[in-house]
């Protein structure tokens, strides 16, 4: 009796939490199934649920009118660039702090983590006027230095999280058998250190992808990426909610799939390892 | 067992990530503290002079910035209350036995990897559009009169969509913190007669307390420069109904090109955030030793 109870409410709280959670992601679902829909479907009303007439030529058009695709290349480019560039000088970083620590590590590590802490309009104007007299304004190399250096503090922390993990004896062996430096790093602790640094990719592939502060004001036309192609959205003229939605889904969609191949990995990098 | 040579090895394999650093946050910091204490006009170049803190006396005493504080601490505010309770709920909901559960969490979680121009248009067009969004045929269908949500409550409006944003990161973090929760404690708990109200006050909370500061601290320092959501949607207007201080401090710079006014409201915003900031910091830090 108390068993099919206990069935009962399990059955009931699954239903409650499926319609909590399915409120939640609709915003999401909504958006796809508008790019499906014609430009009077998607400001029909009543709304169109699923009765209407599936069509992809939004998909078409959003590429045939805005050159979609040398926006999503651009975001490629500055989110892979910026996270290698920012491996090669994160790894070595993290190494040193978790091997070779001294006393002042602990604050060096903190001292990073406080330059994520500024908020970027009170480095806005130097940065903007370096730019401009540097000529660097809309190139996608000031955009992948900008991209990379925000976010190395959080590369290096959480490569260090994961190097602290690996038991020093190991590298120490390597050393005794005559490795070299280079060799020790890339042979014997890069190795054992995929997961995380798999992980730290994917955080800062994520984070650079979505960066829409420096991306607005740094760039215009020839490195913009998507945040600002979609931002270009947001004054256009006639019908064009099917083909922001097609836009934006085609903008989100493989940032949304290594997020959630990533979700466990991120509150590490997320919370600099204060929650775990 | 670090010997010399290996903290000289040390040194040399971090300078490159510190000069980066050096470079890109502390110089340009410098320069907007020495911007904020000049006359600086980019449509008046050449005319550059010290004035001391004029800027600063200007800044401060506008009432745009009084409008754009306010719109800040509110922003935050409501945010950082909606996604906490939210995420504790949210967290404890996803740490029930749940059909599907796996799958549940990757679409609560979903808005965050969101980038925020998407999640701005598709709000503003999408959703809250007074004539043919998704709200105003729900108010419609209930008999009441839709909002214009961007003329009516404009800042309600884009509290709401960053608190959409936001939740899945709380919630991603208090659901981590509620499963290294000891479950024999709530086990005894529960074997000794306490209620779920009482175990959730008792044992539940102060577990989550820190995760819950955490969340508090790292919300606060990114909500404090939101940017993009109210560029795409409102411009900061009507008026100055959605502008918080970053926005400010961008149409000084970028729009009416006033470079130290500029400066002077972006060492406000860096003051402001380091308030939270040194908490944070501290509290890592603790982390750091144990």
């Amino acid at each position: 009796m108390e068993n099919k109870q206990t069935v009962l409410g399990h059955i009931g709280f699954s239903i409650f939490a499926w319609i909590v959670g399915l409120l939640i992601f609709f915003p999401i679902f909504w958006m796809v199934l508008t790019s499906f829909k014609t430009e009077l479907e998607a400001v029909s009303m009543p709304p169109a649920f699923f009765d209407f007439d599936w069509t992809l030529e939004n998909y078409a058009e959003v590429q045939a009118r805005s050159d979609y695709f040398r926006f999503a290349l651009n975001s490629v480019i500055l989110s892979v660039g910026s996270t290698l560039v920012g491996l090669l000088f994160a790894v070595p970083c993290a190494w040193a702090m978790a091997f070779n620590p001294t006393k002042r590590t602990k604050d060096t590590l903190l001292w990073m983590l406080s330059t994520k802490m500024m908020p970027p309009v009170g480095v806005l104007v130097p940065i903007y006027l370096v730019f401009r007299d540097w000529g660097l304004l809309d190139t996608r190399f000031g955009l992948i230095m900008v991209l990379f250096l925000m976010n190395l503090p959080i590369m290096v922390w959480m490569l260090y999280t994961y190097f602290k993990e690996i038991p020093s004896d190991i590298l120490e062996a390597a050393r005794m058998d005559g490795a070299t430096l280079l060799k020790e790093i890339i042979f014997v602790l890069l190795p054992m250190a995929v997961p995380g640094i798999a992980s730290t990719m994917l955080l800062n592939i994520i984070l650079a992808w979505n960066e829409a502060f420096w991306t607005l004001n740094l760039t215009t036309a020839d490195a913009a990426p998507l945040t600002a192609f979609i931002a270009s959205y947001s004054s256009p003229e006639g019908l064009f909610w099917a083909k922001l939605s097609a836009a934006s889904t085609l903008a989100v969609a493989p940032i949304l799939i290594i997020g959630w191949f990533s979700q466990k990995q991120l509150v590490r990098g997320l919370t600099f390892g204060a929650v775990k | 067992m670090s010997t010399r040579s290996s903290t000289l090895t040390g040194r040399i394999m971090s300078a490159p990530s510190i000069i980066g650093l050096f470079l890109w946050m502390i110089v340009p910091l410098g320069m907007t503290v020495y911007f904020s204490f000049l006359r600086y006009n980019l449509l008046e170049p050449g005319m550059e002079e010290w004035i001391g803190t004029l800027n600063y006396e200007f800044f401060l005493t506008d009432p745009a910035f009084f409008a754009s504080l306010a719109n800040t601490l509110l922003l935050v505010g409501s945010v950082l209350i909606i996604t906490v309770i939210g995420g504790v709920l949210l967290g404890l909901m996803l740490d029930q036995p749940i059909f599907g559960r796996g799958i549940l969490r990757l679409l609560v979680i979903a808005p965050f990897f969101i980038m925020p121009t998407v999640n701005a248009l598709v709000w503003k067009n999408l959703l809250m559009h007074p004539v043919s969004g998704m709200f105003a045929w729900i108010a419609n269908s209930l008999g009441f009169q839709s909002i214009d949500w961007f003329s009516a409550a404009p800042l309600t409006a884009i509290i709401i969509m960053v608190s959409w944003q936001w939740l899945p990161f709380a919630v991603l973090i208090l659901l981590t913190a509620l499963q290294s929760l000891d479950r024999d404690q709530k086990e005894a708990a529960q074997m000794d007669g306490a209620g779920p109200v009482s175990i959730f006050f008792y044992i539940t909370l102060p577990h989550l307390s820190r995760a819950i500061t955490v969340v508090v601290l790292i919300e606060t320092i990114f909500l404090l420069t939101v940017f993009a959501e109210i560029f795409v949607t409102t411009g900061g207007g009507p008026g100055l109904a959605t502008t918080n201080i970053a926005f400010l401090v961008y149409t000084q710079a970028l729009l009416q090109y006033d470079v130290g006014g500029a400066s002077a409201g972006g060492i406000v915003a860096v003051i402001l955030a380091n308030i939270v900031a040194i908490f944070l910091i501290r509290l890592i830090g603790k982390n750091l030793d144990s």
